[in-house]
Formats: C-alpha cells, sequence, structure tokens
C-alpha cells in the first residue's frame, strides 16, 4: 500500500463508521414516547456496549484463565505461573524494580511538581515557565527515552576521545571519570526512573497549580494577620488545603508507573537488570512465547493496580465534594 | 474542583470600586510573590533542568554526523555548523531510516482512533445522562469501572480474536484496539460534562417536539464543543505517543507501524546513530508539541476533570 491508498482506506473506513452510526441514529430518531426512548438508548449504548464486552471484558477474563496454564496454553499448571513470579531470580529483579519505580517516582514528581507549582505561582511569565515544564508530557515516552539516552551517552575514557553526553561531561568537568550509567545495576533503574519524574512532574505541577489559586483569599489573610510565616504558610495553610490533590496526583501517577513500558523497552530492552512487570509481561508474551507467564504478569499489573484506583476515586470525590 | 487554571482571584469589576477591601487584597498578592532571590534561583534551576535535555538533542539533530559523534552539543555554540542532512537521511527510504513512511502511518492512525470514541462516547454519555432506561445506572458504573482494566491483560486474548477475524496486520486493528481502549475515561469525562448542562434547556426542546438524536445534535454538541476538545487532545496524544498497542497489533514493518515503533527499532538496532536519533525524535515530537501548544487551553481543562489515563 503506498502513502495515497493508506490516506483513502482511513477516509473509507471513516466514511463507513459514519454511515453506519448515521443510519443507526436515523432509525432511533424515528421513534417517539416512553418506547422511543428504549429504542434510542439502546442504539446510543450498543456500539459501545459490544465493543466493551468483545475488547476488554472478554479479553479480560480469557487472560486470567491463561494465567492457570503453561507456556503454550495447553496444560493446566494451577498457580505454578505466580510462583515463578515470586520466585525465580529474575523476575525478583523483575519485582524489585517495579517496587523502586512505583515508591520513587511519585514522590519525587509531585514534589519537584509542587515546589515549582509554589515557585512560580503569581510570578512574571508564569504560563511560559509552567509550559517549560509542562511540555515533556506531550513527546511520547520513546521521544523522551531517546532524549534521555542521548543525555547518559558514555564515550570511553581515552586521550582524545570526547564525551557526548551531558551527564558524562559534567562528571568529566567535575574531575570525574565517565560512566556507563544504564548499565549498571541496580542504579541503572534510578536512571530511568528520572526520565518518568521528568514527564509526569508537569502533570503533578498543573494540578497542584490549580489546587493552591483556589485556596480561599480570606484564609491566606487570616493566617498572615496572625504572624504566620511563609515555610509555616505552607505547613498549616496550603498544604492541608490541597491534600486531596496531592493524593490524586500521587496516586494517578503511581498507576502510570506501574504500567511504565514505553521507557525501559527503549532505553535498555529491559537488559542489565532493568526489567519491569509491563515490561516483562511484553517480552513473556509476544517474544519469549510464554503465554501463561506472560498472562500471570498482566493479571499481577491488574491486582496491583485496583486499590490505587479504588484510593484514587475516593479522593477524587472527596476534592469534588469540597 | 477548579476548571480554569488562571481566573483572577478578585473579579475585575471589583478592583474598580473604590473599597478598602480589594486594595488590601491586592496588597497581600503582591506580599504573596515570593521576592527571595533563592526562590528565583530555584525556579530558574528546575527550569533548566527541564529543558537542556530536550535542548541538547534539538542542537544536535541540526549538527553534521560526525561532529555529533566526536564532540559534544554545547561545543556547537563555538562551532556552529548546521545541516538539514540528518532530517533528509532519516525521513528518505534510500539509504536512510525511511520514517517518512511511518510519519504518514501515524497519521492514518490517529485519526480515526481519535473521531471513533469520541462519537461513541458522546452518544453513549448522551443516554446515561439524559435518557431514562432500566440498568441505567448499572450499565454506567460498569463501564465507569472497567477504567481499571490495564490494557496489558487485554492484548493477547484481542491479538487473537483480530487473526481470526482475518484483520491481522491491518490499520483496522489499531483503530478498533484505541477506540475501544479509550471509551471508559471518554464517557466518564463526556458524562461528568454533560450532567452540568441545565435540565431546563433540554426539556425545553423536548416540549418544542425535539427527540432524542436532534436534542443531541442541535442542543448538546454545540454545548459540548469544549468538552470534546479536551478528551480529542488527550487521544490524539495518547494515540500518536502509544508503543505498546502498536508494537503488539502492527508489527514491525513501514506498512501499518507508527513513528515511535520505527523510532524504538532504531534506537535497539542502531542505538549510537545519534545523527537519525535526533532527527527522528524531532520528527515525531513535532507534531504532539504543536497540537498540545495551540490548544494547552483545553488540555489543562482536562486534566482537571480527572482525564489521565494511567
Amino acid at each position: 500500500m503506498n502513502n495515497g491508498e493508506k490516506f483513502l482506506l482511513m477516509l473509507v473506513a471513516i466514511g463507513m463508521f459514519v454511515a453506519v452510526v448515521g443510519i443507526m441514529l436515523f432509525i432511533a430518531g424515528r421513534f417517539n414516547g416512553r418506547r422511543g426512548d428504549k429504542v434510542v438508548a439502546l442504539a446510543f449504548l450498543a456500539p459501545t456496549v459490544i465493543m466493551l464486552s468483545v475488547g476488554l471484558i472478554y479479553p479480560g477474563i480469557r487472560t486470567i484463565f491463561q494465567s492457570f496454564f503453561d507456556g503454550a496454553g495447553s496444560k493446566f499448571i494451577g498457580l505454578d505461573n505466580y510462583q515463578t513470579i515470586f520466585t525465580s531470580s529474575d523476575q525478583i529483579t523483575v519485582l524489585r524494580n517495579t517496587v523502586i519505580w512505583v515508591l520513587i517516582t511519585p514522590f519525587v514528581a509531585t514534589g519537584v511538581g509542587l515546589i515549582y507549582a509554589i515557585l512560580v505561582d503569581r510570578a512574571r511569565m508564569e504560563s511560559f515557565a509552567k509550559a517549560l515544564i509542562f511540555l515533556p508530557m506531550a513527546i511520547s515516552f520513546v521521544g523522551a527515552s531517546i532524549i534521555w539516552k542521548f543525555v547518559y551517552e558514555f564515550r570511553p575514557d581515552q586521550a582524545g576521545v570526547q564525551q557526548i553526553g551531558l551527564l558524562n561531561q559534567i562528571v568529566v568537568w567535575l574531575g570525574g571519570s565517565p560512566q556507563q550509567w544504564l548499565i549498571n545495576d541496580p542504579a541503572n533503574t534510578l536512571f530511568l526512573v528520572i526520565v518518568m519524574i521528568w514527564i509526569q512532574s508537569g502533570y503533578a505541577m498543573t494540578i497542584l497549580s490549580a489546587a493552591i489559586k483556589a485556596i480561599p483569599e480570606d484564609i491566606i489573610e487570616a493566617a498572615r494577620l496572625d504572624g504566620v510565616g511563609r515555610l509555616g504558610m505552607f505547613r498549616f495553610v496550603t498544604l492541608p488545603s490541597i491534600r486531596p490533590a496531592v493524593v490524586v496526583v500521587l496516586t494517578t501517577i503511581a498507576i502510570g508507573t506501574l504500567k511504565v513500558f514505553d521507557i525501559v523497552r527503549t532505553m535498555t530492552g529491559g537488559q542489565f537488570n532493568t526489567s519491569v512487570v509491563a515490561n516483562e509481561f511484553y517480552s513473556q508474551s509476544f517474544r519469549a512465547d510464554n503465554q501463561g507467564l506472560g498472562a500471570a504478569l498482566a493479571v499481577l499489573l491488574f491486582v496491583l493496580v485496583v486499590p490505587i484506583v479504588y484510593y484514587n476515586v475516593r479522593q477524587m470525590r472527596a476534592s469534588e465534594a469540597r | 474542583m477548579t476548571t480554569a487554571s488562571d481566573t483572577p482571584a478578585v473579579p475585575v469589576g471589583m478592583t474598580t470600586t473604590p473599597a478598602i477591601g480589594p486594595i488590601a487584597v491586592a496588597a497581600g498578592n503582591a506580599k504573596r510573590k515570593l521576592t527571595s532571590p533563592w526562590a528565583s534561583f530555584a525556579a530558574v534551576v528546575i527550569a533548566v533542568l527541564w529543558t537542556l535535555p530536550t535542548f541538547g538533542l534539538a542542537i544536535s539533530s541540526i549538527r553534521p554526523e560526525l561532529k555529533i559523534k566526536t564532540t559534544g552539543w554545547w561545543t556547537f555554540f563555538s562551532d556552529p555548523q548546521v545541516t538539514l542532512e540528518n532530517y533528509r537521511s532519516v525521513l528518505s527510504t534510500r539509504g536512510g531510516a525511511g520514517l517518512g513512511d511511518y510519519f504518514v502511518n501515524s497519521f492514518v492512525i490517529t485519526i480515526p482512533a481519535v473521531i471513533i470514541p469520541l462519537c461513541l462516547a458522546s452518544l453513549a454519555a448522551y443516554a446515561f445522562a439524559w435518557i431514562d432506561f432500566k440498568g441505567r445506572n448499572v450499565l454506567f458504573v460498569a463501564v465507569f469501572a472497567l477504567q481499571i482494566v490495564p490494557i496489558q491483560i487485554t492484548l493477547l486474548p484481542l491479538l487473537k480474536l483480530y487473526v481470526k477475524a482475518g484483520l491481522s496486520g491491518t490499520f483496522w486493528t489499531i483503530w478498533l484496539s484505541h477506540s475501544i481502549f479509550a471509551l471508559p475515561l471518554a464517557i466518564f469525562l463526556l458524562h461528568n460534562f454533560m450532567k452540568e448542562i441545565p435540565k431546563e434547556l433540554l426539556e425545553a426542546a423536548r416540549v418544542d417536539g425535539a427527540g432524542h438524536v436532534q436534542i443531541f445534535f442541535k442542543v448538546l454538541m454545540p454545548l459540548l464543543r469544549p468538552a470534546l476538545a479536551a478528551f480529542g487532545i488527550f487521544q490524539f496524544l495518547w494515540v500518536w505517543n502509544d508503543l505498546l498497542v502498536a508494537l503488539t497489533f502492527a508489527g514491525g514493518g513501514s506498512s501499518v507501524a507508527p513513528l515511535t515503533v520505527a523510532l524504538a527499532n532504531l534506537s535497539g538496532t542502531r542505538g549510537t546513530a545519534w545523527h537519525l536519533l535526533s532527527a527522528g525524535a524531532f520528527v515525531s515530537i513535532i507534531v504532539p508539541v504543536a497540537i498540545f501548544l495551540s490548544l494547552q487551553r483545553y488540555f489543562v481543562r482536562g486534566l482537571l476533570a480527572g482525564g489521565l489515563k494511567g
């Protein structure tokens, strides 16, 4: 298919979609009254319900089922796949890395976002300053990984060889010798985590900045009249007021971090003991042809996400109710 | 929850009234501004740290290949040599990385994958918000709950379904998958916006004899434009930047795979070809950044409404 034909196919697909939906709506629109309500609801919801059932619910159940079978998906092996996840040394490294990611990323990203939001609040050029931090959110994880891989780039420490990676050049300028940042385990995971922090801080800043601006002026004024200093203001006024927003940000970033895949895939491919659950899921399912273990890892991801989402939704409700 | 981030704390009209209140508030605002030079310094440090990596790669992408590989990008300022050769060779199919085809694929993938879920989700959200039918609440909660399903758990069975249907390796698999994965969040967000529209407006339209289909198109659609824009941008960025779905369903070839797949492959197989990687990364970055900068307002509004796909 050449590029012209691709666009043609795209237009045909959109056309078909519009035609099908249009015909459904036209038919639904001819019914009136109480019975009409039912027909219209059916027409409006049927595509969604069908797609979600076939594309999310059925595959989800299928995967849970599959996680109790062996690599080829033919023999029932009970909980063996789960046992592998928690006992084999490779998989334990994967779990260890995932824990590092999820413990560090949300807190550091939220911390940086919060500090920056406070620093630039009502400053000159506030929106420009925010855009700088926010921009990484528009960049793909793959693009971000390449940007940072270049920062970490290593050249051997020989006469006549110059460093081309910024981090190693800074090390050399400070009198140290260049390092292979992405190879030495377990520190290499931290250098991958930095990429995620770089991306997520902008999100944290946006949400927290809005929360800070929503603090009623009279509360701040009252605190100031009581002689509360700048740090006290943060501790006793700002922080309690934005607490629900902070929790929402922390949990949202934690969920995103649990599923992180692109960064590990692009920067190390999971080598050098940097793999995480989401990457290991991909490797086992699609590269190593171990469907059973892949399915069990996907289920593990699901199980880990549920409590965080539950807490996240509760906090979101709480912050909306305010 | 606040919807606009930049609304002034004091209504504009109040500042003209010669009362003491607003003046005191204005003075308070001035005082609250961080005057400490350390604070400004810290802000600048963070801003520089956050910008420098991208800046370095941007500079590199316009330097000659040999220069990129032997000297750091910061030497560009003492020895400025500019070329567009990297962009030419990363895009061209002959003797280059052939990213041009993947660039086209990214557009062909993204446009339907934004339009389809947007249409379906607004219809579903309308039904949940404004049509009375049995089981409505149960169904809505079910759709809402589906947001927690990580897409990983669906990929392999879904791939097998596509193979059975004879769709594997075509754009259809990616369009369908992205549409399905987008629906729960889209319906939830649009439902929230729809609920905010005053009931009287719809009742008035019904009294005038309009059916649901007419109300949906004539009354709601115009009002929903900001919400649709917000979700549209999310979905655009999500699909354009996605790697996992594309990698699973599109394979690696230039017939269907998007830019992200090509870049990830390039990074894996030619990890030191920085003249290609830097230019390639910027080709992939330019579209979402342009969209993002021009429609930032809607994006922020969507974020604040809870629209971040984990």
